[in-house]
């Protein structure tokens, strides 16, 4: 019997008109060798045939508008009940209006009943169950689709919001600095504007890329550290410590940037001098190390205060790129605070 | 009669930008330009200013916090980048603030509103009262004694006591006033640290030693340095239940 959902509807149809034939000609054929005329017999199998192709139709009919939940095995076996009932109710008077006034037939009929609703029920079984099984496993496959499509979704969504989390604090303060040198020094202004305009380009263009050589990332760290410096004027002091083997090494984009801004940040408003930010980067086999040093004031820092927004946000991106929760971590003595990155190579 | 500004940033184009607007108001005299919220309280306090221009996100103590340690506060024009919260905060307490960057036109424009209308004290201690701290605030204390400024953070408070109008905070070693209501800091510290025992006793709950019965139904707490804190009864039940005992 053709019960899948999958086939085309006149596909179907043409299954049930040939089963039908083919199994009208077989029940013509048993019934005239139980001693009914050939004409009762083809009558009889056209008419039960017939009635039970529909009835399967409209089985299939039903579960295909109507999926009742995948718990619900009685409210099926109830239906398959109820649609039995309802074929050999219609069968019986069917079958009396096709061959009437027959006292042998009837009592045929009515011999043969119980054997007609068995058949029927089975067969409307039979599609109950194929039906839910295919509807069960479609189901499965849709369902872990969904599933793996918003896992993807979300990881992109999460990661371009981790990656492009522009500091509105930094984009005003650094307008606000290019307003005032307008006045007093324009060419310091439109120098401003300039890198202010390639930093921002830089945090968009990376977008698209996995990975970047961390001679890449240290352009755009310039970039940024240009800006700051304009902006903390001489309180700003930053050391690179770069060997020239990482430079070629791979990093995801602008990773580095926000540790350093929370380095910056933590540096410039946890004390009041001068600040030396110090960015080192070394390699080990098989890996990219970054170090990012701030100087820190631990006698005025609670004990249980956290690493800060911009540090579990690398982390969580760390974890999205690699699954693994220990390729960032901080140290902290009464004056530094440090800030370790360990970047996989992929060979 | 020339009124006395105050500029407190610590970004010196910030406070460049500031200066150079105030050139075209001869009547305003710039007194001072600070770097942050301590060489603020110096200047304020030297030149009691007529108007303060004034920072928030700035080194050690921000603007909210350098004002709250002020006995009087001066008539202040906010100066922010990017504030979410103070700016919701400043327009609830009318409070003037200006959107970095600003022009010309918008700050002649709040000058002539604080002209008008001066920020009264009530209105910025109102201000600082109902403001949402900053995350940084969260987990200091800024206190003064006369022009010296300590920042102390909440994990080494001991314990804090009802002292009239003020609150005594005790650290390990010592001990501060400062200007606000045990309900003030009931309600903004942390509360899986700091416990209200009694009316006039908030301790730390990480240097509860034990707690002994005093008389019938009357109960002390002791704490790590031996100091005995009052615990009143439904401070008991209520600790209790917190401790799980």
């Amino acid at each position: 019997m053709n019960t899948g959902l999958s086939y085309s509807f006149s596909k179907i149809l043409l299954g049930f008109f040939c089963c039908w034939l083919l199994a009208s000609a077989l029940q013509a054929h048993v019934l005239h060798q139980f001693g009914l005329t050939w004409e009762i017999s083809i009558k009889d199998g056209l008419v039960s045939n017939g009635l039970l192709s529909l009835v399967g139709l409209l089985t299939l009919n039903i579960y295909r508008f109507y999926q009742p939940g995948k718990s619900n095995r009685i409210y099926r076996f109830a239906l398959g009940l109820a649609i039995a009932v309802f074929y050999i109710f219609i069968l019986k008077y069917l079958l009396i209006y096709v061959i009437p006034n027959n006292a042998d037939y009837l009592l045929f009929l009515q011999k043969s009943i119980y054997l007609r609703f068995i058949f029927a029920f089975l067969l409307i079984g039979f599609i109950t169950l194929a039906n839910w099984i295919q509807n069960n496993s479609n189901e499965q496959k849709e369902k872990e689709k969904k599933q793996a499509d918003v896992e993807a979704l979300l990881r992109e969504a999460e990661l371009s919001k981790l990656r492009q989390q522009l500091q509105p604090h930094f984009l005003f303060n650094s307008l606000n600095s290019i307003n005032a040198l307008i006045g007093t020094k324009p060419y310091e202004a439109r120098q401003m504007v300039q890198q202010l305009s390639d930093f921002l380009r830089g945090t968009l263009k990376k977008d698209e890329q996995k990975v970047v050589p961390l001679k890449e990332e240290f352009e755009q760290l310039k970039l940024y550290l240009e800006i700051e410096k304009v902006r903390f004027g001489h309180r700003l002091k930053v050391e690179m410590n770069i060997t020239e083997q990482s430079q070629s090494f791979l990093i995801p984009p602008l990773l580095l940037q926000p540790i350093v801004e929370n380095a910056i940040k933590f540096g410039l408003y946890d004390t009041i001098g001068e600040i030396m930010i110090t960015v080192i980067s070394k390699t080990e086999p098989g890996y990219l190390i970054v170090e990012v040093q701030n100087p820190y004031d631990g006698s005025t820092q609670s004990a249980n205060k956290g690493t800060g927004f911009g540090l579990s946000s690398i982390k969580r991106r760390l974890y999205l790129l690699y699954a693994r929760n220990d390729l960032m971590t901080t140290h902290k003595t009464e004056t530094v605070f440090t800030t370790t990155l360990k970047i996989p190579q992929s060979a | 009669m020339t009124k006395k500004i105050v500029i407190i940033d610590d970004e010196p184009l910030a406070r460049s930008i500031v200066a150079e607007y105030l050139q075209t108001h001869p009547e305003l005299e710039l007194v001072a330009e600070c770097n942050n919220g301590f060489e603020g309280v110096k200047a304020i306090m030297q030149h009691k200013p007529d108007l303060i221009f004034l920072d928030i996100q700035m080194p050690k103590i921000n603007g909210f916090e350098m004002l709250e340690i002020l006995d009087e506060k001066p008539p202040v024009i906010f100066t922010t980048a990017f504030d979410e919260f103070a700016i919701k905060a400043f327009e609830a307490n009318a409070i003037d603030y200006l959107l970095k960057p600003f022009d010309k036109t918008r700050f002649d424009n709040a000058l002539k509103k604080w002209k008008e209308q001066k920020t009264t004290e009530k209105e910025i201690a109102a201000l600082i009262e109902n403001t949402n701290k900053q995350p940084e605030e969260k987990n200091r204390i800024v206190v003064r004694n006369g022009s010296d400024i300590q920042i102390i953070p909440t994990s080494d408070i001991v314990y804090i006591e009802a002292y009239d109008d003020y609150v005594k905070i005790f650290t390990k070693d010592s001990y501060y006033l400062k200007k606000k209501t045990m309900s003030y800091y009931e309600e903004t510290l942390d509360p899986a640290v700091f416990f209200r025992t009694h009316r006039s006793f908030i301790i730390n709950l990480q240097q509860l030693t034990k707690i002994e019965p005093l008389e019938k139904n009357t109960f002390v707490v002791i704490l790590k340095n031996g100091k005995k804190v009052p615990l009143s009864r439904t401070g008991y039940s209520k600790l209790k239940e917190l401790l799980g005992i």
